[in-house]
């Protein structure tokens, strides 16, 4: 009888490694084809290569201007998000606290804006802040930070304000009589205790906008190469016809390291905060 | 009230919200009331004529076969995905959470393609379809594989549905995951002793009790491959022949390279409409369907 639960765990294995396999073998493959020569992926997808070609590397690094898209994702994604957790923060707060008609009824309109696509309203953004105000012109990562707090407040409203409903008033009240004002009473107070839902909230808000792509493709698309963000600069490799892989596959790699390297850091971090996000 | 606490009041009230709400406003709101005032215009975006033509551009969009082929297209596309995504999820959420040796080091490898974004792992695959898939299918003589999947229209639709399963299903398996977990030992324990086998177990009482996380993965699933573009663009780029053009594709293609604003607006809001439906749909009876525990 104990020969069972032995065959199944046996099993279990087999499934789970055959499952992993198929998960892994795409990274597998990219790390092995980015050093070798375009001759070598050519003859052969799978072979070992003859030698460790580092100028891959170097010249797809030169040629997507790799330092310059990697600073403009990380300023971009690092503005957004910090900005949307501030403000999200304070407005939630005096979402929750002061319960009057008008709050009530601008919290319902944010909530519900979240069902709004993106897709359904990039030709009025465009036609406003491009063709009429020239901001995309003028000032195209600034304007795409701008895009992404709009865009991003909505679900980090509506997290904080699950959280701050939580909080019991009395510590507010504490502090009020001992003289606070409203503002000190939220830095002071609230916000301290806001710390593992504002992990969340990045967490989530961090995933998108350092992957996305139809937005800054709209936003950054026409004004340069030097505002280009890494999911656009990848794509100077891109030809139809005759696509040089032995550039193109290490731009890929360089733009997943820097993601996997932060999940291997944070691992537990990032999944409970993609846990935490789906919960609420 | 008096006079100086309502103008305290109004200050923190400005305070707390006014730049939230601003750039809310400035980014969400106004361009979605721009936008359902656009599809009354024809308008290429650049000219100063902006003629009024009603309800011509709905029109339009219902006569044009292109837009609902690439929508039948989306359909059918979303309906693989979201089974595929959840059942493959749960799968391996079954499977991790068991209490098996390296179950973590197993779940933070299924997670690692949700953390990559859908354009790189587009061109990932790409290469992959392309020179991988057919070195395997030559070596071995398997014909499925003896040209590149990306060259056939029904294959190329169906490459885009393995990617979107393998970016996703990970990220729903973390979800369920946590679901799993919150099961009562004691229920499955009391249900072993009458007798129900993993079976039983599995339809009787861990599927109903998993509904609350179906509906968010269900939901997220079906938001997430109803929009999508940039896996559309990196991997068959809408081809062959115009083949796999999904519908984010068409609304870009219609407004940014044919440069009919007031056509590709209303195709925006087809879409828009349709989505909230069945994802309220989708939400409201399934969460007639939850249990409590």
């Amino acid at each position: 009888m104990r020969f069972r639960p032995l065959l199944l765990h046996g099993l279990q294995y087999a499934i789970l490694m055959v499952l992993f396999l198929l998960f892994m073998f795409p990274f597998g493959l990219l790390l092995l084809n980015s050093f070798k020569t375009n001759g070598e992926i050519m003859e052969s997808v799978t072979s070992w290569p003859t030698a460790f070609n580092l100028d891959n590397f170097r010249d797809s690094f030169i040629e997507m201007n790799y330092m310059r898209s990697f600073l403009n994702s990380a300023v971009i994604t690092f503005c957004s998000v910090a900005i949307i957790l501030i403000l999200s923060a304070m407005t939630a707060y005096w979402f929750v606290r002061s319960k009057t008609r008008l709050n009530n009824a601008l919290f319902l309109i944010i909530v519900a804006s979240m069902i709004i696509p993106f897709q359904s309203i990039m030709i009025p953004l465009v036609s406003i802040y491009g063709n009429k105000l020239g901001w995309m012109i003028e000032a195209a990562k600034q304007t795409l930070i701008f895009f992404y707090i709009g865009f991003g407040t909505p679900l980090a409203v509506f997290i904080y304000h699950g959280f701050i409903k939580s909080i019991p008033i009395e510590l507010e009240q504490a502090a009020i009589i001992d003289g606070c004002t409203s503002k000190q009473t939220f830095f002071k107070i609230v916000l301290p205790l806001l710390k593992s839902t504002s992990v969340t909230i990045a967490i989530l808000h961090i995933l998108w906008i350092w992957n996305d792509f139809l937005m800054p493709l709209i936003v950054l698309q026409n004004t340069g190469k030097r505002n280009y963000t890494l999911p656009l600069a990848i794509q100077v490799f891109r030809d139809f016809y005759s696509t040089d892989f032995a550039k193109f596959l290490p731009g890929l790699l360089m733009t997943i390291l820097p993601v996997i390297m932060i999940y291997i850091l944070s691992q537990r971090y990032i999944i409970q905060g993609v846990v935490q996000g789906a919960v609420k | 009230m008096n006079e100086k606490t309502r103008r305290g009041f109004w200050k923190n009230q400005l305070f707390f919200t006014g730049p939230t709400l601003l750039i809310f406003f400035m980014v969400m709101i106004v361009p979605f009331l721009y936008g359902i005032y656009l599809t009354f215009f024809e308008w290429d975006g650049i000219s100063s004529s902006k003629p009024f033509v009603g309800l011509d551009n709905y029109a339009e969009v219902i006569r044009s076969g292109s837009f609902w082929g690439s929508m039948w297209l989306t359909i059918k596309y979303v309906a693989a995905c979201v089974v595929l995504i959840n059942g493959i999820g749960f799968l391996l959420a079954c499977l991790v959470v068991s209490g098996i040796r390296f179950q973590s080091f197993f779940r933070a490898s299924f997670f690692t393609p949700a953390l990559i974004g859908g354009l790189v792992l587009g061109f990932l695959w790409q290469f992959l379809f392309n020179h991988f898939f057919v070195s395997i299918g030559k070596t071995y003589g398997i014909g499925l594989f003896s040209k590149t999947w990306l060259g056939d229209e029904t294959l190329a639709f169906w490459a885009l549905v393995v990617v979107t399963v393998w970016h996703y299903a990970g990220y729903m398996m973390v979800i369920f995951i946590a679901g799993l977990m919150n099961i009562p030992n004691e229920i499955l324990e009391a249900s072993k002793i009458d007798g129900a086998g993993k079976l039983k177990q599995l339809t009787g009482i861990i599927l109903p009790l998993m509904v609350p996380s179906f509906i968010v993965t269900v939901f997220l699933s079906l938001q997430r491959s109803f929009m999508v573009y940039d896996v559309n663009y990196s991997l068959t780029a809408g081809g062959p022949y115009g083949s796999t053009v999904l519908v984010s594709m068409h609304v870009y293609e219609k407004a940014f390279r044919s440069y009919d604003y007031g056509v590709g607006q209303a195709e925006a809001f087809v879409l828009f409409f349709t989505v909230a439906l069945i994802t309220l749909l989708q939400v409201y009876f399934s969460k007639k369907k939850e249990v409590e525990a």
